[in-house]
C-alpha cells in the first residue's frame, strides 16, 4: 500500500473505516485539509503531514498530535462552525473532520511556527515548578495589576467565545436496568450479555463510531470472524432488540450518587443533513440500576529529553491512525517502548508498508518472543536500549538511542533517522468513574496500575478498565459484567487469536547519560511539567501527591492528567522511596472530559432560564404601559406612567389619586392559603402571636406569625369564612414558605389536630380598589351584598357576586384608605377588572402599581416583611407588641421572646426618620450614626429599610431599624448618603393619618 | 443526586425533597416550663454524627409527606424511611 | 377563549387546542375544567371508597378515569379531582353530601390550574427533557398520576389511559413556562400540530 492522492499525501489508498465517497474540507489555519467522513481532525491532518498543532502551554514549545483520543494533551484547538459557534480546548482527536469547520492552534503570536512566547523554552532553567509561586510575591500590590494579567496573556489555553451560542442544549432524564459504558470488547460483551435478559440496557462510548479498540484492531479474530466482523455482528444484534439504546459520541462524565450517571451526547456537531431542529448536545441523566465500566486503558508515553516534539507519539495511536483512519503517521517510524503492545502496532505499520525500528527498553530476555517475530518480518529490534532524546524542532527527524546494561551504564549514541516515533510505557485503566463513584481504586504490583477496588455502587468494571488487556478475556469478563448486571447466571467464553500479548516493565524516567537534572523529559505535555519538576516539588517538601499536583499542575487543566498521573506518581514514589499504594492517588472528580456550559445549561436560557410568573392582569398591565419589577418569579406592575412622566411623577399620581378618589391596584401575586377543619381556629392559634378563637365569621384580622426562634416571618390578612374555614393571605414572597411551615408542623407536631391546608394563590385573583371612592365604584357591580358601613364594615368579608361571578370580598385597607380586596376566580379577573375600572372612570380611577403601594403602606407605617424585617426582628422591635396575645399559652415562638436578648433595651427597633432637609429621600440600606465626626470605623446603630417620598406629607418619609430606637424619639442621628451624612430626627413610624381614620372614606361624609 | 425512598411514593429523585434536618426532636408540650438554657438547646443544637443518621425529609414535589429516614452521613446510602409518629428503626443502636 | 358566564367572560390561561396522536409530538393545552383538592384521611376514603362518583379507592399516585371526570390520589390524603367545567358546582355538592359528616376539606381550584395535554409517540421523550422520573410502561402505567417538577416548574403529571397521552396540570402562572419547555423539548422530534 503506499499513499496516493496529492491532497492527502500520508493516506493509504485503501482500508480504515473512513468513507472515500464522501470527502470533506475544513481549514486549519487558514490552510485547506482534505479529509474523508470518518475522519477526526487530528486523522485528517495527519493525512496531510501536518503534525505541528500548538505550542505548550509554559514553555511554547511545538506540540503535536500525541494520541488518537480523549486523553490527547498537546492538540487543543480552536474549533468554529459558522457565526458564534466558536469554542476552544477541542482535542483534534475528538472533532469529526465536516466541511465548513474552522480550526485554529492556539497559544501562541503572531504565529504557530513564529511564536515570540517561545523564549520561555531558552528561560525554561529557571522557569521551574513553583516559579510564579517564589518569583512573583513581592511587592504584594503588583500581583493584581501586572503579574497575574501579564502570566495570562503569555500562558494558557485558548480564548473563550464571546458571542451568544445560536445552538440549542436539551437534557433528558433516562433510566435502565443496565448500564455499559465504552462499547470496546468488554463493554459490548457485556451488552449483548445483559441484552438477552429483556432488560433495558443502555450503551454509551464516546466515539463516534461504537467498537472501541475492535474499530482498529486489523489482526485479531474472535470466535473465527475478523474482528470487524465480530463488531459488525455484534451491534447488528443489539440493534435489532428494543430493550437496548446504544448512544455514540457519548461521554458520560460523572457518576454521582446512587447510580446517577451523566452523560453528554453530542448530536450536531457531525455531519447530519437537515436536522437543524436537533440540538447540539444532549445532557443525560441516567440512574441505573446496575453500570458496567469498560472504559479502557490509556497508553503512557516515555519520559525522556525532548520526548515531546511533533511526530512523538503513542505507539497504540498509531496503529490507530494506520487502521482506522488509513494514515500514515510518517513514513519512517521508530517505536520506543517498556512494553509488549507496541509490538503490534510496529508489524501493522510494517504490513502497511512503513520502514519501521523499534527500540525496547527490556532487555533481549524480557522480550519474549516478541522481538523475534518482528525481525522475522524484517524489523530492526533493538532491545535493552535507552531513549536520549530526539531531533529536530517542528517535527521530529529522529531518535537518539544507546544500549543500557542491567546496571544503566550507557553506551554510545546512535541517532535513528524517522519522521514519526511510537511510545508505550504501558497502560494505565481508566478508572475516573469508578473513583468518581467513590470505589477506593487498588494497586496492582503485576501490571504497574491502580484498578477498581471494592464497588461501593451498584457497579462492575471489565476489561482494560480493570487492567484486564487480553482480548479474550476482557470478553469474558465484560459478558460476565454483563450477565450479573442483568440478573443473569452464566459465563462465556471467547476464542480469540491471536493471544494479545500484554505486559511491560514500568519506566518512570528512561536512564541517561547526561546530567538528568537538566533534562527535560515530559511526563504532563499539557502542563509543561518534565520529570525533574516533580523530583523538584518532592526535595522542596512536598510529599502528599496531592500536593505535588497543585505545586508543579501536573494532571490539571483539560486532560486531567490521563497520560501523565501514573509517571508523576512513580517518580513521587521513587523519589520517597516509597511504594506507590502508599503514595496513593490523586483524587478523580466529575467531568471525566471538558463539558460545554451549554450542555450543563440545557433548556434554561432565556425565556426558559426560570418561570417568569405572571398574573391574570398582567397583559392589560402591559397594554396601559406598566414598567415591571421581578418580585420573586413573579412579574408586578411597578408603576404606570403617563406620557413623559418619570417614575417619580406617576408614583406621586398615583399615591394622589388613591388619596384623594380612587385607585385600582393588582394584588393577585398574595399568598393565599385555605385553612380547612374543625380544628382550624385551633391551628391558627398556635401557628400566630395573636388569638382567633374569638373572631367571628364574616371578619378579618391582621395576623403575625413568628418561627420558633422568636422573630417575625410572615404576616397577612386572615378571614374567617365559616367557624372552620380560613381564608389566609401571605406576602407574595412567603406563600410557599409559609404553606410549608405550616405544614411542617401541622404533619409532625400536632399531626392530632383535625385542619388541611391548601394554597389558593393562584385560583383567587385580588383586585385592591383603594380610596375614598371604592364602594361607589364597586357598588354598582356587586348583587348579594350590603355594602354600608353597618353592614360591611372595616376588616370584614362577605361572600356574594361581582359582575354575576362568585367573590370574596374584602374590606381591608393596606394603603390606610376606605378599600376593598376583591377576589375572583382567577379565569374572571380580566373580565371584573376591567367592569371596575369602566365603573371607576366617573370617580377618575388610576391603576398603581407596587411603588405607589410601598408609598401609601409606609405614610400609615405598615411594614412589609423581607423589607423592614430581616430575620432579627421581634414584633416588639417592629412596634408589634400588641400583636401577641399575653393570654395564649403558647404559640410558635412565644417562648424565644423571653429569651435575655430578645427584650434587650438595644435591640433594633423601627422607628420613623424625619430628614432635616424635607427634600431628602434617604437611600433603603443607608447606615445610621449617631456622631458623623466619630473615627472610622465608627459605631453603626443601624439602617433606614424603607424610603419614598411622600406626595401626602410634602416631604420625605423613611422608616429604620435603629439600636434602641424607641428611645431616641426627637434625637438627631446622621444617615450615609452617596456625598456624606444627612442630618435625620427619629419619629413615630406613621407619618400619614395618624389615627387611621381614614379607613372608613366616604362612609364619614355619606 | 441521591435516590430518596419516600413511604408513600417509593424511590424518587432527590430534588422533589427538601432535607429538614435531625429527626426525632419534638416540640416541647410546654416550652414555657423549660429555662433559657433548655430552650436554646431545643432551638439551636443538633448531632452531627459520622454514620447513621435520623433526618426529617419533605416529599414537597411529590405527596407533599413529611417522613423520616435514615442516611450514612459518609455513604449516603438510606437504609429506611419510616412514616412521622413511627419509632426509629434502630431505635437503641444509635451513634453505631 | 372568551366564553360569557354572567357578565364576567372566563380568559383561559392557554389557548385549548385538541391534541393530535398522529404526530410523533403533539403539545395542546387544555379547555377550562372543574378541579378540586379533595383532603381526607386515609382511613376516612376506604371507607366511603368514592365521593360525587370520583374514586377514592386507589392507591397513592394513582389516577382513575371514569366518564369525562379523573380522581387523581397525589398523597395519602389528597386527590385532585378533575370533572366537566360546566358540573363544577354539581360535583362539589354531591362530594360534600358522600361525605357529610366526615373530617374532609373540599377547595375548588378550577382556576388555579392549567392543563396541557402531551401524545404521540415521543411524548416520553419530550416529558423526560424535564422530568427525572421514569416515565416507562412498567414504572408510571396508565392510571398513574403524581406530583413532581418539570425543569423549574411543580407539576401534577397524569397518565389516565393506556395511549399515550399524559396530562400535565401547573398552577396557572407556570403555564407558560411549562408549554414553552415542552415546545422546546419536542422541537427535535420535528413539526407537532
Amino acid at each position: 500500500m503506499a499513499p496516493t492522492t496529492v491532497a492527502q499525501p500520508y493516506r493509504f489508498a485503501k482500508g480504515g473505516r473512513i468513507d472515500r465517497t464522501r470527502p470533506v474540507h475544513f481549514l486549519f489555519n487558514g490552510r485547506t485539509i482534505a479529509g474523508f467522513a470518518g475522519d477526526s481532525v487530528a486523522s485528517a491532518l495527519l493525512a496531510n503531514g501536518v503534525h505541528l498543532v500548538g505550542r505548550s502551554f509554559k514553555y511554547h514549545r511545538p506540540r503535536g498530535i500525541l494520541s488518537h483520543g480523549v486523553d490527547e494533551p498537546n492538540a487543543l484547538l480552536d474549533v468554529s462552525r459558522g457565526p458564534g459557534r466558536r469554542d476552544p480546548n477541542n482535542r483534534a482527536t475528538m472533532v469529526e473532520a465536516t466541511d465548513g469547520l474552522v480550526t485554529r492552534s492556539q497559544n501562541h503570536w503572531p504565529s504557530l511556527k513564529r511564536d515570540i512566547w517561545a523564549v520561555n523554552d531558552l528561560l525554561a532553567p529557571i522557569i521551574v515548578a513553583g516559579f510564579y509561586y517564589k518569583t512573583f510575591k513581592w511587592p504584594r500590590t503588583f500581583w493584581h495589576r501586572l503579574y497575574e494579567p501579564a502570566i495570562r496573556a503569555a500562558a494558557g489555553l485558548g480564548l473563550a467565545p464571546t458571542e451568544d451560542d445560536p445552538d440549542r442544549y436539551v437534557h433528558r432524564h433516562a433510566h435502565c436496568d443496565v448500564l455499559v459504558i465504552g462499547s470496546g470488547p468488554a463493554g459490548l460483551a457485556a451488552a449483548l450479555a445483559a441484552s438477552g435478559s429483556g432488560k433495558r440496557v443502555i450503551v454509551a462510548d464516546e466515539q463516534a463510531e461504537l467498537g472501541g479498540t475492535l474499530l482498529h484492531d486489523a489482526s485479531s479474530t474472535i470466535d473465527g470472524e475478523s474482528a470487524e466482523a465480530w463488531l459488525a455482528g455484534a451491534l447488528a444484534m443489539l440493534r435489532a432488540q428494543r430493550n437496548v439504546t446504544l448512544l455514540p459520541r457519548t461521554t458520560a462524565f460523572g457518576y454521582y450518587n446512587h447510580n446517577h450517571i451523566a452523560m453528554v451526547e453530542r448530536l450536531v456537531d457531525h455531519p447530519a443533513p437537515g436536522s437543524t431542529a436537533l440540538p447540539r448536545e444532549r445532557l443525560w441523566q441516567v440512574r441505573a440500576k446496575q453500570v458496567v465500566l469498560a472504559t479502557g486503558a490509556h497508553e503512557r508515553p516515555l519520559a525522556f529529553a525532548d520526548n515531546d516534539r511533533p511526530g512523538i507519539m503513542m505507539a497504540e495511536s498509531i496503529r490507530v491512525f494506520l487502521n482506522r483512519y488509513a494514515v500514515a503517521p510518517g513514513r519512517r517510524i521508530v517505536f520506543a517502548t517498556s512494553g509488549a503492545s507496541a509490538y503490534q502496532a510496529a508489524a501493522d505499520a510494517k504490513a502497511a508498508g512503513l520502514d519501521v525500528t523499534m527500540v525496547d527498553t527490556r532487555p533481549e530476555a524480557g522480550c519474549g518472543v516478541q522481538s523475534a517475530r518482528l525481525r522475522a518480518l524484517g524489523i530492526e529490534v533493538l532491545t535493552g536500549h535507552t531513549v536520549l532524546g530526539s531531533v529536530g524542532r517542528m517535527k521530529v527527524r529522529g531518535l537518539i538511542v544507546a544500549p543500557r546494561d542491567a546496571t544503566d551504564r550507557i553506551g554510545s549514541r546512535r541517532t535513528i533517522a524517522c519522521d514519526a516515533v511510537g511510545l508505550s510505557g504501558g497502560w494505565t485503566p481508566a478508572v475516573h468513574l469508578f473513583s468518581q463513584s467513590r470505589g477506593k481504586p487498588v494497586y496492582r504490583d503485576d501490571i504497574d496500575a491502580f484498578v477498581p477496588g471494592t464497588s461501593v455502587q451498584a457497579e462492575r468494571s471489565a476489561g482494560a478498565a480493570k487492567g484486564t488487556y487480553d482480548l479474550a478475556a476482557a470478553l469474558a469478563e465484560g459478558w460476565r459484567a454483563g450477565a450479573e448486571a442483568a440478573g443473569l447466571d452464566g459465563t462465556r467464553s471467547f476464542a480469540v487469536s491471536p493471544p494479545t500479548r500484554t505486559g511491560f516493565t514500568p519506566a518512570r524516567k528512561l536512564p541517561t547519560d547526561v546530567d538528568a537534572s537538566r533534562v527535560r523529559a515530559f511526563i504532563d505535555f499539557q502542563n509543561d511539567v518534565a520529570a525533574k519538576d516533580v523530583e523538584l516539588a518532592v526535595r522542596e517538601g512536598f510529599e502528599s501527591v496531592e500536593h505535588v499536583k497543585r505545586y508543579t499542575t501536573t494532571g490539571m487543566a483539560t486532560d486531567q492528567g490521563k497520560t501523565s498521573n501514573m509517571a508523576a506518581l512513580g517518580l513521587v514514589s521513587d523519589a520517597l522511596g516509597r511504594p506507590v499504594p502508599q503514595v496513593g492517588t490523586t483524587t478523580f472528580r466529575p467531568p471525566y472530559t471538558p463539558v460545554s456550559f451549554g450542555a450543563i445549561v440545557g433548556q434554561a436560557r432565556d425565556a426558559l432560564f426560570d418561570p417568569i410568573r405572571t398574573t391574570p392582569l398582567h397583559d392589560w398591565a402591559v397594554a396601559q404601559g406598566a414598567v415591571f419589577e421581578p418580585v420573586g418569579l413573579w412579574r408586578r406592575a411597578r408603576f404606570f406612567p403617563k406620557r413623559g412622566e418619570d417614575m417619580h411623577a406617576a408614583v406621586a399620581r398615583e399615591c394622589r389619586a388613591v388619596r384623594s378618589a380612587v385607585g385600582i391596584f393588582d394584588a393577585s401575586t398574595l399568598g393565599k392559603i385555605e385553612v380547612v377543619g374543625p380544628d382550624a381556629a385551633e391551628f391558627m392559634n398556635r401557628i400566630y402571636t395573636n388569638a382567633w378563637a374569638k373572631l367571628e365569621p364574616g371578619r378579618c384580622r391582621y395576623g403575625l406569625m413568628l418561627k420558633e426562634d422568636g422573630f417575625i416571618f410572615d404576616d397577612g390578612v386572615v378571614a374567617r369564612l365559616a367557624r372552620d374555614r380560613f381564608h389566609v393571605t401571605t406576602t407574595t414572597g412567603g406563600a410557599a414558605r409559609v404553606l410549608a411551615h405550616m405544614e411542617d408542623y401541622l404533619q409532625t407536631e400536632w399531626s392530632n389536630l383535625q385542619v388541611y391546608l391548601t394554597s389558593v394563590t393562584e385560583q383567587w385573583s385580588v383586585i385592591a380598589v383603594q380610596g375614598p371612592r371604592a364602594r361607589a365604584v364597586i357598588a354598582p357591580l356587586v348583587s348579594g351584598m350590603d355594602l354600608s358601613q353597618e353592614a360591611f364594615p372595616h376588616m370584614a368579608v362577605r361572600i356574594g357576586k361581582i359582575c354575576g361571578v362568585p367573590t370574596r370580598l374584602f374590606r381591608v385597607a393596606f394603603t390606610g384608605e376606605l378599600g376593598y380586596e376583591v377576589n375572583v376566580s382567577a379565569d374572571h379577573a380580566r373580565a371584573v377588572w376591567e367592569a371596575v375600572y369602566e365603573s371607576g372612570r366617573t370617580f377618575g380611577i388610576t391603576p398603581y402599581g407596587t411603588e405607589a403601594m410601598h408609598v401609601l403602606r409606609a405614610e400609615r407605617g405598615f411594614i412589609v416583611v423581607g423589607q423592614d424585617t430581616d430575620g432579627t426582628v421581634t414584633p416588639e422591635d417592629a412596634g408589634l407588641a400588641a400583636m401577641i396575645a399575653k393570654t395564649k399559652p403558647d404559640f410558635v415562638g412565644k417562648r424565644s421572646l423571653m429569651r435575655p436578648d430578645m427584650v434587650a433595651a438595644d435591640r433594633k427597633q423601627l422607628v420613623g426618620l424625619a430628614t432635616q432637609v424635607p427634600q431628602l429621600v434617604l437611600d433603603e440600606g443607608a447606615q445610621i450614626v449617631a456622631d458623623p465626626r466619630a473615627p472610622i470605623p465608627m459605631k453603626m446603630l443601624g439602617h433606614v429599610t424603607s424610603s419614598y417620598w411622600s406626595t401626602a406629607c410634602g416631604h420625605s418619609i423613611a422608616l429604620a431599624l435603629v439600636s434602641g430606637g424607641c428611645a431616641r424619639l426627637g434625637q438627631t442621628l446622621y444617615a450615609t448618603t452617596p456625598t456624606g451624612f444627612a442630618a435625620v430626627r427619629v419619629v413615630e413610624p406613621v407619618f400619614f393619618d395618624r389615627h387611621g381614620e381614614r379607613v372608613n372614606g366616604d362612609f364619614a361624609h355619606a | 443526586m441521591l435516590l430518596v425512598n419516600c413511604p408513600y411514593c417509593g424511590a424518587r429523585p432527590e430534588i422533589e425533597f427538601r432535607c429538614g434536618g435531625e429527626a426525632h426532636i419534638a416540640r416541647p408540650v410546654q416550652p414555657s416550663a423549660l429555662d433559657d438554657e433548655a430552650w436554646a438547646e431545643h432551638l439551636y443544637f443538633r448531632t452531627n454524627p459520622k454514620g447513621t443518621h435520623a433526618e426529617r425529609w419533605l416529599h414537597v414535589h411529590g405527596c407533599g409527606r413529611w417522613f423520616n429516614a435514615l442516611r450514612d452521613t459518609v455513604s449516603d446510602a438510606f437504609t429506611a424511611s419510616y412514616t412521622m409518629g413511627e419509632q426509629r428503626p434502630d431505635a437503641g443502636k444509635e451513634g453505631e | 377563549m372568551r366564553e360569557t358566564l354572567g357578565v364576567a367572560w372566563r380568559d383561559l390561561v392557554l389557548p385549548a387546542k385538541v391534541p393530535d396522536l398522529e404526530v410523533p409530538t403533539s403539545i395542546a393545552a387544555m379547555g377550562a375544567c372543574a378541579r378540586f383538592s379533595l383532603r381526607l384521611p386515609s382511613a376516612q376514603a376506604r371507607a366511603v371508597d368514592q365521593a360525587g362518583g370520583f374514586a377514592l379507592s386507589g392507591g397513592v399516585n394513582s389516577a382513575i378515569t371514569s366518564g369525562g371526570s379523573i380522581s387523581a390520589r397525589l398523597g395519602p390524603d389528597e386527590w385532585l379531582l378533575i370533572g366537566p367545567e360546566e358540573q363544577g358546582d354539581a360535583l362539589s355538592q354531591a362530594i360534600e353530601v358522600d361525605l357529610d359528616g366526615r373530617f374532609f376539606s373540599l377547595v375548588d381550584v378550577s382556576h388555579r390550574n392549567a392543563a396541557i395535554a402531551v401524545a404521540g409517540r415521543e411524548a416520553r421523550a419530550v416529558l423526560n427533557a424535564g422530568i427525572a422520573l421514569d416515565l416507562d410502561d412498567a414504572a408510571f402505567p396508565p392510571g398513574s398520576a403524581t406530583r413532581t417538577l418539570l425543569g423549574k416548574a411543580e407539576i401534577v403529571l397524569i397518565r389516565p389511559g393506556a395511549e399515550c397521552v399524559y396530562w400535565v396540570e401547573c398552577w396557572r402562572s407556570f403555564a407558560a413556562y411549562v408549554h414553552g419547555f415542552l415546545m422546546e423539548a419536542a422541537r427535535e422530534f420535528g413539526p407537532h400540530r
